[in-house]
């Protein structure tokens, strides 16, 4: 446990001190936020369109934090050579990695809360009704994620073109999903595309609390896909994750 | 007392054998020198050491300890130095080496430890500032500050400028009078001459000889006699430079010429190396 809290510290101060991690993984999806904001109007599912934008970037936050933030801090800690390193001294792997993926979550909490604020400062949307709900929502989301994050790592072979890699699929998921707006209007093939994903089931659910003051454990589908990508995540994770550079 | 002892040791990837059955021991406070070309299955065989590698076959004890079964009370004694590794970019020296002392029970003071390495104008620095020998330091501080008995370190001086060798070596010499083993790879030869007391040259997965860098070199009786005649060089080796020189030199008086560019030399390890890892059909 001592050694847990030892490395969640210095797993933070790690991450803030690298200007990169801290602007593209923490600040990106508060910039997109402001900038959508700025120019959609109107309703958007019954409701301000700034309120269904804030849950959009709550959900897209989500997959570019928990999801691709985490696969390349690890992917470059593996390339670099760290984590081999790391495997040498007495740290249990358990602390390690439990200490990497509360990190990132912590990351994530800031930013859901940094969102809610800038909602209220710039478009005075409203605090989530539902407290626990919303919680439990983004939580089951962020570990759904990190579990794919972590999956992922074992596909991308190199630190070159990784955070391309991962932009390439973070990006057109939030779009398919809906982060940017409702996908009423998209083409059919989009549509059953977008069904596939695990956001469209985290935005499903973040919409039901946040915009329509429903309780996550009314939402039975988006649960359990959510929580079904998080479980297949964690058991590739288990087969592909590597420690070790591949050998030059 | 053995600090490691292996027995019959062997690991294959994929059908090709990268370690063919090798058996050594290094004593305690000993500094042990792995030679060979690359590919020969030295990394091979300190990963093994280390825990990173099962073994196919053979017997490992180190420190009383199998590595394979990668025990923490294993990893708080040993410290390991990485051919190639990068460390957080961002972080301090004296960072660095705090974030690593937490993962020790009983770990050495990180300044000390700082100080030892030669880093200590460098305390405050961002890693990243670091040049390339100042890093390799910092990647001997972080595999010191847990205090280990036992240090690996695989091709230290790879890289180096002279200068920056030859602080490294009295690095490395002052580890040794602070009693620790270590287990050195290396494919600079001056470098195993230099700092360790006894020397394997493995080939092709196997050790092809093993002893003290003297009498390794001390096993081979010939002397080298290398003079220039009418611009060519000439080279002789023999069994009885005695002879050879009285016979040379009595011939190059009795001509009334000097015997050009005359040397007399034993040979170094560096030939004694080349002669025991150059193919048998070279």
């Amino acid at each position: 446990m001592r050694l847990f809290w030892h490395q969640l510290r210095w797993e933070q101060l790690v991450f803030w001190r690298s200007r990169e991690a801290a602007v593209f993984v923490f600040l990106f999806p508060l910039l997109l936020f402001a900038l959508l904001t700025a120019v959609y109007n109107g309703t958007i599912y019954g409701r301000p369109a700034s309120w269904a934008l804030l849950a959009g970037m709550l959900g897209y936050g989500c997959a570019n934090t928990a999801f691709a933030g985490l696969a390349l801090l690890l992917i470059s800690r593996r390339e670099l050579g760290i984590l081999k390193r790391i495997r040498a001294t007495p740290l249990p792997t358990e602390a390690y990695l439990t200490a990497v993926l509360a990190s990132i979550m912590i990351v994530f909490a800031l930013q859901a809360v940094s969102l809610f604020v800038l909602g209220r400062l710039l478009k005075s949307t409203p605090w989530p009704g539902h407290f626990v709900s919303i919680v439990l929502t983004l939580a089951l989301g962020g570990g759904a994620f990190a579990g794919l994050g972590m999956a992922i790592t074992g596909f991308v072979r190199s630190l070159e073109g990784s955070s391309a890699v991962l932009n390439v699929i973070v990006l057109p998921m939030a779009f398919l999903s809906g982060s940017f707006g409702t996908t009423r209007h998209y083409p059919q093939v989009l549509r059953i595309i977008g069904d596939a994903l695990p956001l469209k089931y985290m935005l499903d659910a973040i919409n039901s609390v946040y915009l329509h003051g429903g309780q996550l454990w009314h939402e039975w589908t988006d649960v359990a896909v959510l929580a079904g990508w998080g479980v297949a995540g964690i058991l590739v994770a288990m087969r592909k994750f590597r420690w070790e550079p591949r050998e030059g | 007392m053995s600090a490691i002892v292996v027995e019959e040791l062997r690991k294959s990837y994929g059908g090709q054998e990268a370690v063919r059955s090798i058996s050594f021991r290094i004593n305690e406070g000993e500094v042990f020198g792995l030679l060979g070309p690359n590919g020969a299955g030295k990394t091979t065989t300190v990963e093994i050491l280390e825990g990173y590698r099962e073994r196919d076959g053979g017997r490992v004890d180190v420190l009383g300890f199998d590595p394979a079964r990668a025990e923490r009370a294993y990893r708080e004694r040993i410290g390991v130095v990485l051919q190639q590794s990068q460390l957080w970019p961002n972080l301090t020296v004296r960072e660095t080496h705090r974030l690593f002392a937490g993962y020790y029970r009983h770990p050495r003071d990180a300044d000390e430890v700082i100080d030892l390495v030669g880093l200590g104008q460098k305390r405050d620095a961002r890693v990243k500032t670091l040049s390339g020998g100042q890093k390799r330091r910092l990647d001997l501080g972080v595999a010191l500050v847990g205090d280990p008995d036992l240090v690996f370190l695989d091709e230290p001086t790879t890289g180096f400028d002279p200068a920056a060798r030859r602080a490294a070596w009295e690095m490395i010499r002052s580890l040794r009078s602070l009693g620790k083993t270590i287990l050195l790879t290396t494919h600079y030869l001056d470098e195993a001459e230099q700092l360790a007391d006894r020397v394997a040259v493995m080939r092709e997965g196997h050790i092809v000889r093993e002893g003290t860098p003297a009498e390794l070199t001390g096993d081979t009786s010939e002397t080298e006699v290398r003079y220039r005649r009418n611009g060519q060089e000439v080279v002789v080796r023999t069994t009885e430079p005695t002879r050879l020189l009285h016979e040379l030199t009595t011939a190059a008086l009795t001509e009334g010429r000097e015997l050009e560019g005359l040397t007399v030399r034993r040979p170094t390890l560096e030939d004694v190396y080349l002669a025991l890892t150059e193919d048998d059909d070279a």
